[in-house]
């Protein structure tokens, strides 16, 4: 039924499609990761937040005609104050001391976060015509769409930007500090509250340039978080929960299963080769998902 | 309470060259966990250039005390005044910069980072100028530090990480630097080596408040020490005085 042929020749471009997909979804996990590592928390409004940044950024364009790209000097540091506001003023005052209260705070905001949108812009599939969408690019003989490959190279530029944030200055010195050790923090007059909200902040900002680089590729609803914060779950699981690396590498791989599973499973099914994936992984390293707590 | 079960010498502890201006004074501190008090009214105090010990049995309270004072625990009651000015309930951030650092009790150095970014993290709260100057004192302090600073902070052996957890202190220039514990889970040469760099670090101007199940070699290097039991000090004194008491003399140095 399938023809060897064809998907050969095929096999290129959905790599490179998937690879452009992984990027996005690195970067989405890279702040899912980036929260998790510090604080210690599982942010299930992760996807619901990222959805309340794709609707920013189509407001911001059919109200005020900016375009997306501009709109990360928007986007990155609103979301990345909202993320401050989120964790100083509300996550943290209901935790309480218990992790679980946490998972259930970030759960109901994700529930709120979505009937608002419902009720706000109705449960349409929404997208946004630019000059450039529907413009093609030939990359190596693959031809891929133009918002695709720019969101590709901005999600990679911004994980390079968080790399060199996390390493070389004193914000990341001490956020990966916190993340190990945080009785030493406070010794050495670290504020470990605010690094916390930072993380928060930090891996919000993230949602916000994926947001700007995904909406002219892609479409948003009130639902369009949860395949995205699914995707960006097994990410993280699949480059070990907190690490860097892991979700960079992990992203892109999931984006690439994802989209020869498309190939190869028709396009509804492509995900299947991720969740294949992940069960995988869960089945080799039990520890994985709650590793650290249990 | 039992704070008057022995008094305090006078501020003269026949230390000469000590000068008198008293860095630390904590009157009457109480503090504790939930609903558990753990310090009861302890009081001391640290003048400039003086190393004090402050001896006590597992559970009297000492590190309590320590994270009180070090802004980590919220005082209940009590004063801590800082070179004369009131710090009771700072926020550890400013403790830190007004120049009290602690080296904690089982170093809590941070695994995941390399030495050089725990040194570097531990001038957090100095300006990137004094840090260069700060790193290469204490590279030269602790040159096997300089030979590892690539090297993750987790995989140092116990006594390098307690190397790193007083450099690392250092780093945010202390003017009284506390140690808690620090001969905990060492060998005993290298807690010859602990006490022979803490004499030096005294003599080189730093105040130290010294924390130690180790006796008999805190009070050798120590110009006076305060004994805890259950959350109060129980007795102040230079070695001589507690040598003389036989209860003391007894349950801390078994002899």
């Amino acid at each position: 039924m399938i023809d060897g042929a064809l998907i050969g020749a095929a096999l290129w471009p959905a790599l490179v499609n998937g690879l452009t997909m992984g990027a996005i979804y690195a970067l989405i996990a890279l702040g899912l990761t980036l929260i998790y590592g510090v604080l210690h928390i599982i942010n299930f409004a992760h996807g619901s937040l990222l959805m309340v940044a794709l609707y920013a950024v189509l407001v911001l364009f059919e109200r005020l005609g900016l375009d997306p790209y501009a709109a990360l000097v928007v986007l990155v540091p609103g979301m990345f104050a909202l993320g401050y506001a989120l964790q100083r003023f509300v996550i943290n005052p209901a935790r309480h001391g218990r992790d679980e209260n946490t998972l259930l705070v970030t759960l109901g905001l994700s529930i709120v976060i979505e009937n608002l949108a419902s009720h706000f812009f109705k449960t349409d599939t929404r997208q946004i015509e630019t000059a450039y969408t529907f413009m093609m690019v030939d990359v190596a003989g693959a031809t891929i769409a133009m918002p695709r490959l720019l969101a590709c190279v901005g999600a990679l530029v911004s994980c390079l930007v968080l790399a060199v944030l996390m390493r070389y200055t004193d914000l990341g010195r001490a956020i990966r500090a916190v993340a190990r050790e945080a009785q030493g923090a406070r010794v050495v007059g670290i504020d470990v509250e605010h690094v916390f909200a930072m993380s928060f902040a930090i891996g919000l900002a993230c949602l916000g340039a994926a947001a700007c680089f995904l909406l002219p590729a892609y479409y948003v609803s009130p639902q369009v978080g949860h395949g995205f914060v699914l995707v960006a779950f097994t990410v993280v699981v699949l480059g070990g929960m907190g690490s860097f690396t892991g979700s960079l590498v992990g992203g892109l791989l999931v984006g690439v299963i994802e989209s020869l599973g498309g190939l190869l499973l028709g396009e509804s099914l492509g995900q299947i080769g991720v969740f294949v994936v992940f069960i995988a992984i869960l089945l080799l390293r039990p520890s994985g998902l709650f590793g650290h707590k249990a | 309470m039992n704070s008057n079960a022995t008094t305090a010498p006078g501020p003269s502890t026949g230390m000469s060259g000590a000068p008198e201006e008293t860095l630390l004074a904590v009157q009457d501190l109480c503090s504790g966990y939930g609903p558990v008090e753990v310090l009861r009214e302890a009081s001391l105090s640290v003048r400039r250039g003086e190393i004090i010990a402050l001896l006590g049995s597992n559970g009297a309270g000492k590190s309590t005390f320590i994270n009180t004072v070090c802004g980590l625990v919220q005082p209940r009651r009590g004063a801590i005044a800082w070179m004369g000015r009131d710090i009771t309930g700072s926020a550890s951030p400013e403790i830190v910069a007004a120049g009290l650092i602690q080296v904690p009790e089982g170093r809590r150095v941070f695994p995941n980072l390399s030495v050089l970014d725990n040194l570097i993290l531990g001038s957090y709260r100095r300006g990137r100028g004094a840090r260069t100057a700060n790193l290469e004192r204490v590279l030269e302090t602790f040159p096997r530090l300089r030979e590892r600073s690539r090297q993750s902070a987790g995989t140092l052996s116990g006594g390098e990480q307690q190397m790193l957890a007083i450099g690392r202190a250092l780093m945010g220039e202390p003017v009284l630097l506390i140690l808690d514990e620090p001969s905990l889970g060492l060998a005993p040469v290298i807690v010859e080596e602990m006490f022979g760099l803490i004499a030096r670090l005294n003599q080189s101007g730093l105040s130290i408040l010294l924390v130690e199940q180790n006796v008999a070699q805190s009070l050798e290097l120590a110009h006076r020490a305060y004994v805890m039991e259950n959350g109060a000090v129980v007795f102040s004194g230079n070695r001589t005085e507690l040598l003389a008491s036989d209860r003391l003399r007894r349950a801390y140095l078994g002899a």
